[in-house]
Parts: structure tokens; sequence; C-alpha cells
């Protein structure tokens, strides 16, 4: 089962170090792992994608809240949340093939960041699901290139009852 | 006024209470234990031989006193050498407070002398480390530092000061409360789960209460040992317990796990209701877990929130200090009433477990040769009445015997490395012991092989005229790791026989100027472990035990706790 963490940290050095180092001490899968300081000063805000039972996760929760550089933890399982990931892609698409390509691209709302006379370099938003179609799709006509981020998540105000 | 890192740091121990630091000067540190020597008897230093020894002696004098050990050691291979004392401290949750110099800030990541990137290195073996990139936050760090070493669930935590922080100068402002948002640890339980655990408790007919180390680190004994008593209710305990209900109780019914006592394990599989008090459920504890305690509802109380449904699932959580856990669960106890019916089962529970103990009780047969057991059954018979004893042990069979024969009935009478197993824990760990109970008699219990990993601090405890005394229970084997080999590996004692490849450890005793003795005659025994009790100063018995002696009960890696071979 996939998990997403919201995990809020003290920006101090090391403590990327201290997360990643808590999941492979303990044989905890990182799925993606997502970090930026958030707009109060001195605190980041990582987001991890991790696998396991409902035990593991929530050893993982627990031991996560256990390092004392690790303000807050949320776990999405049971909120609504908006999830994003972002990717850059790079295609093979000559003459033959740009307009294919394109197509695609505007289906998926992806934006032309690149373009060259042999390949396009599409900017894709969306969840993880919406990545991985987007992916599939653009595979046939020869990826070159191809870099994304781990998900970024927040909860919904509005929860379901 | 303007003071240096290292008078910061002083002023900042002084001020935690610390009077004793346990260390080894080096490079790195030297502008430390200069300001140190500033404050005579107010900070005593006790100089060790390796800093793996300092930081071990640190971590017995806190498991002696109940205060955090501190350590000063130097950069490089200082810092590497202590990080088997800091893990062995941090699975044991033990307060220390490690301090290690490191390279000055502008040489660091350039692979300077010495440099080691020790915060780095001991991430996942301490509660938190800190490197002080400025001195104006040293104060700040040192009170953090103590004050995560000692509150919630305690462990070493380790402050690695680069040598200019050591020397800048700065104005030092006494470090207020700690505040930190990322750091709560909850004392109080939560009621509605200490009211379930109450009702379990008064309706159950197999009542068993299993004691921990977190018994002993909160001070929950006495309140503990109150509660099974008034309850009519048989104690287990874990390794790290042993102490924190008084052995010699009929109540008590010994240590559980692997090479724990029949009844206790039989207690555990059969009982309907287990109290698990401060324990984290450690596979050496449990066997194999998915039948461990089958027929019980659990109730675990344990300050980290970890623990708890780590390896064991359990039905009441309280996750809370142990101690406030249990006076809470006293009082709703007080409250209510135990049916007749109930009253009887467990009359029937105690009188069942009273049989298992008559036919299966820890023992060993005499037959010319000295046996191991008898050694510590001795020193328990010589000690009991005369003595405040503090036992500390190394890690193999001498530790199960001293854990299973002598009876501790004070908490904070069993210094061993339970976590962790460190061979070489017993001698350092005793000397610290020593300094916190001056007035107490501290014995080492070790064996032959793993006295030799830490032999040196011999010569601090002589040094500073500690007077320790070593039992070595010396088989000239690698003795558990040899009852293994015979059990379940035909025989085949590879690396495991030390006969004629060991020291004479009355030379080696008297080299380093202690009293050295040897015994290895049955009936010359008593005598000989009176003489070395009587003897003033530092003494290292050297006993000559029966060989191939093996520790009963012993339940094979993997198997259940009924799956005892006795």
């Amino acid at each position: 089962m996939r998990y997403v963490l919201s995990v809020l940290v003290d920006n101090e050095p090391g403590v990327l170090s201290r997360v990643a180092g808590l999941f492979s001490g303990r044989g905890f899968n990182i799925e993606s792992l997502n970090v930026a300081p958030t707009n109060e000063p001195g605190v980041s805000h990582m987001t991890v994608t991790t696998s396991g039972d409902s035990q593991i996760i929530e050893q993982i929760i627990k031991q996560l809240r256990k390092l004392v550089t690790v303000i807050k933890v949320v776990d999405f399982q049971e909120l609504a949340a908006v999830e994003r990931e972002m990717m850059l892609i790079k295609v093979q698409a000559d003459d033959s093939r740009r307009g294919e390509v394109l197509r695609i691209a505007d289906i998926f709302r992806c934006k032309v960041v690149d373009v060259s006379l042999v390949d396009l370099t599409l900017e894709a938003t969306g969840d993880h699901e919406k990545i991985g179609a987007v992916i599939n799709l653009l595979n046939r006509f020869g990826i070159k290139e191809l870099a994304r981020t781990g998900t970024m998540a927040m909860k919904r105000s509005m929860q379901r009852e | 006024m303007e003071y240096t890192g290292a008078a910061i740091l002083m002023e900042c121990l002084k001020d935690e209470g610390v009077e004793v630091i346990f260390g080894y000067p080096g490079g790195a540190v030297i502008e430390l234990f200069d300001e140190m020597s500033r404050h005579g008897d107010a900070l005593k230093h006790f100089l060790v031989r390796h800093e793996q020894g300092a930081v071990h002696a640190a971590d017995g004098y806190a498991r002696a006193s109940g205060k955090p050990g501190v350590s000063i050691l130097t950069s490089g291979p200082g810092a590497t050498n202590a990080v088997t004392g800091i893990a062995t401290a941090y699975s044991d949750s033990i307060p220390l407070v490690v301090i290690t110099g490191q390279v000055a800030t502008q040489l660091i990541g350039n692979d300077a002398f010495q440099e080691v990137d020790i915060v780095g290195i001991t991430r996942p073996c301490t509660k938190h480390n800190y490197l002080v990139k400025d001195v104006k936050r040293l104060a700040e760090v040192v009170r953090q530092a103590f004050h995560l070493a000692r509150s919630g669930r305690p462990g070493p935590v380790l402050i690695d000061l680069p040598k200019d922080v050591i020397l800048a100068k700065t104005p030092f402002v006494k470090p207020g409360e700690v505040r930190m948002r990322s750091y709560n640890p909850n004392y109080k339980p939560n009621l509605v789960q200490l009211r379930r655990a109450a009702e379990l408790l008064l309706r159950a007919e197999r009542p068993l209460l299993l004691t921990g180390g977190g018994v002993i680190g909160s001070g929950a004994s006495g309140i503990v040992t109150e509660t099974a008593i008034k309850l009519n209710m048989p104690v287990v305990s874990t390794l790290m317990g042993l102490g924190g209900f008084p052995g010699t109780h009929r109540l008590w019914y010994g240590m559980l796990g692997m090479h724990g006592a029949y009844t206790a394990n039989r207690a555990v599989t059969e009982a309907d209701v287990l109290l698990a008090v401060g324990t984290r459920f450690a596979d050496r504890v449990t066997g194999k877990l998915s039948v461990f305690a089958k027929q019980a509802r659990i109730i675990h109380i344990d300050i980290d929130p970890t623990s708890i449904r780590k390896n064991v699932n359990v039905d009441v959580p309280v996750v809370a200090d142990c101690r406030e856990s249990a006076l809470g669960l006293a009082d709703l106890l007080a409250a209510g009433t135990v049916d007749e019916n109930v009253a009887a089962a467990r009359i029937e529970w105690l009188q069942r477990l009273d049989r298992y103990k008559e036919k299966h009780p820890l023992s060993y047969t005499q037959d010319g040769e000295i046996k191991p057991q008898r050694v510590i059954e001795l020193l328990d018979r010589l000690t009991r009445e005369k003595h405040e004893v503090v036992v500390t042990t190394d890690v193999g069979q001498h530790q199960m015997w001293a854990a299973q024969f002598f009876k501790f009935t004070r908490p904070r009478s069993f210094l061993s490395s339970g976590g962790l197993g460190t061979m070489g824990f017993g001698l350092p760990a005793a000397a610290g012991a020593q300094i916190a109970r001056p007035n107490d008699l501290v014995i080492c219990i070790a064996g032959d092989g793993s006295i030799q990993m830490n032999i040196q601090e011999l010569a601090s405890v002589v040094a500073a005229g500690l007077p320790v005394k070593v039992v070595i229970l010396n088989n000239r084997f690698l003795g558990l790791v040899r009852q293994w080999q015979e059990l379940f590996m035909k025989r085949n004692y590879v690396c495991t026989d030390l006969e004629g490849c060991e020291p004479d450890f009355v030379k080696l005793a008297e080299a380093y100027g202690a009293t050295g003795l040897r015994v290895d005659d049955d009936d010359a025994l008593e005598e000989a472990l009176k003489t070395m009790l009587e003897t003033p100063g530092p003494v290292l018995a050297d006993v000559r035990v029966r060989r191939e002696e093996n520790v009963y009960p012993i339940i094979p890696a993997g198997k259940s706790l009924a799956e005892m071979i006795v």
C-alpha cells in the first residue's frame, strides 16, 4: 500500500540525513522524497511517499515523530489531500511525430518548455497516476530524458464527512 | 565578561549537576582538559585507558546513580572508539552526554588530521546529536543535550565541539528553560486506557506483571512492587528489569526469555492478562512472536510510542511515564474490588506457578569441579546481609548465570549490557558505578573472554583506588558461543577454545597493581571469595570453572517460550 506522509522539520544541517537514515536503518521504503523550505524561517516541509502494511506505516510515523528535529507528521491516508508531482520529459519528436506528441501534451495540459528539430521537452504536473499515464503514452515515441519530483501533498481545507 | 567555549562548557556542566567526567585527552580537546583542571574538586575527572571504557564508565555511573553520565573525548579515533559505548547506552536507554572534540570548523570536510564525521556516524545510535558551529549557541545546546538525555525515554546525546568553538570567546549567558516545539515527551497516562487496564487486571484470573528496564529508569520500582503485592500478582522481569522487583519475594518467578526461568516463560505463555511495564518486547524476551503470550490480553506501559505495537500487538497501550502510570493504576485498582471467584482462581494460578518452580527450578549439579552457578550463589549469599551490592557483567554465559542466580533486591543493582550485548562493558561500568556509589560493594562478574575486551581499565581502576572486585568465571572458552556450537553445530568448536592461549590473570592483575587470586578447587571456593571480599582495594579473582557447563534453560533462536530446553 502506498502512503504519503507530510513531515514538518527543523531546517538544520543533517535533518535530511536523519530522516533518510531512519528509513534505511530500519528497512523502510522511500519511494519518493521531496524537501523544500516553507514560508516559516527555519522550517522545511518534506513529503515522503512510502509503502508497507498498516503496522509498518504506524512504526514509520512514530519513528519520525521521535526524531528530535521533526515537528509534525501528517498521514494523508485518512485525510482528503491535494497531491502533485512535476515532471520534465524530453521526447523524440521530429517533423513526422511532433504533431502527435503535442496532441498528447495538450490532452494532459502539459507545457512545452523546449523544442528542437528532433525533440520536445514537456513540463507536466499532476498526481502520481497522471504523471504515470503521460509517461506511458509518450513511451512509444522514445523518451530521451526524464526528471520528476517526488510527491508534494497538502491537506484539503474541506474534509469529507 | 567574555568566556571561552571551554569555560562555558564547564560552567554549563556544573550547572547541570555534573560532578565527574569520564574521559581521555587529545589534541582537539586539550583546552577542555586545561579548563576542567581549574575547577578542582567541583569537576572531578576519571581517566580511562581507552575511549570505549570512558563511555562505559559514564554509563555505569548513570545506571548506578540515575544521573546522566558525562564523557569528554578527543576527535577522530577518540570519537570512533566511543561509538560502541554510545550504542550500548542507546540500546538500554541510559542518559549520557558525550562531548567530542572536532577539527576547527574551517577544516571540517578537508580530511584533516584526526577528523571524522562523528555526528554522521552516531546519528543512528544517539537520541540526538549536535555539531556546534557557533560558540554563542553552546550553552543552549548543552542545556538541551542534558534535557534530551534524561527526559522521556532517556538516551545518549553527543555534542561535537570544533577546536575554534572551544577557543572562541563570547559573553556567557545562562540558558533558560528548554523549550523545543518538536520534543515534548508525554508523561501523563491517558485515563481511559488506565481504566481499561484496571478493569482487565481486576477481572484477571491469571494476571502477570512483567517489569522491564523502564521500571528502574523511571523510579517506578516502589509503586510497581506495592501494586503486585496488593493484587497478589506474580512478577517476572526482563534482563534489564532485574532488581525492579525484589528477587527474594515469594511473588517473584524469575527472568523470562531466551535463558529465562522455566516458570517465568510458562507464566507468560499461560497468563490471561499481562501487564508489561517499561519493556520494548525485544526478541530475546519474546521468542517466537506469533505465539508470544497468546492467551493474554496485554497492557503495555511505555514512554516511547515506538515501543508500542512494534513487536507485540497490545490490547491496552499506555504511552506515558512508567511511574506516573503505575501510580494512576494503583489508585484505580485500590478503588476496585476483586470478585471471590477471581480471587480463588488467582490462588490456584500462584499454586500452578509454584508447582512449575518446584518441578523445574534453576538448578545445577555438583560434581567436584567448580560450578559457575555456585560461584554466583555464593557471592549472593556472602554479600546479601552485609552490603549494598552493585553487580556489573560483561556478556555471555557468566552474564546469564549472574542474572539467574544472584537475587537482586534493589533497583540499580544489576548493570549489564542488555540490548547491544557488549562484551567488555563490565569492568569500566564497575568503575563508574563505584564512583557513583563509593560506599557500596561493586562486583564485576566477567568471563575470561570478555574481560580481555577492556582489561586495560584495570589500570584506571587501580590508579583511582577504586575497590572494585572482579570475578572471572574462567572456562577457557568463549562459553556462550561454544554452547551454541555444542547444541546446534555438532560440537564444532570453531574459534571458541582459548585453552593455553590466555594470560595468567593473577599475574596480570598484579602487573596492573591489583590483587590477584586464583581458585581451582571447589572446596576452597567459599574461602577464596571471602578473601576477595575482605581484601581492600581492587581484587581480581580468577575462578577456574567447569569448562563445558551450559546455561539452561535455553530457547533456540526463533522458537517459542514454551519450547525451552531445560
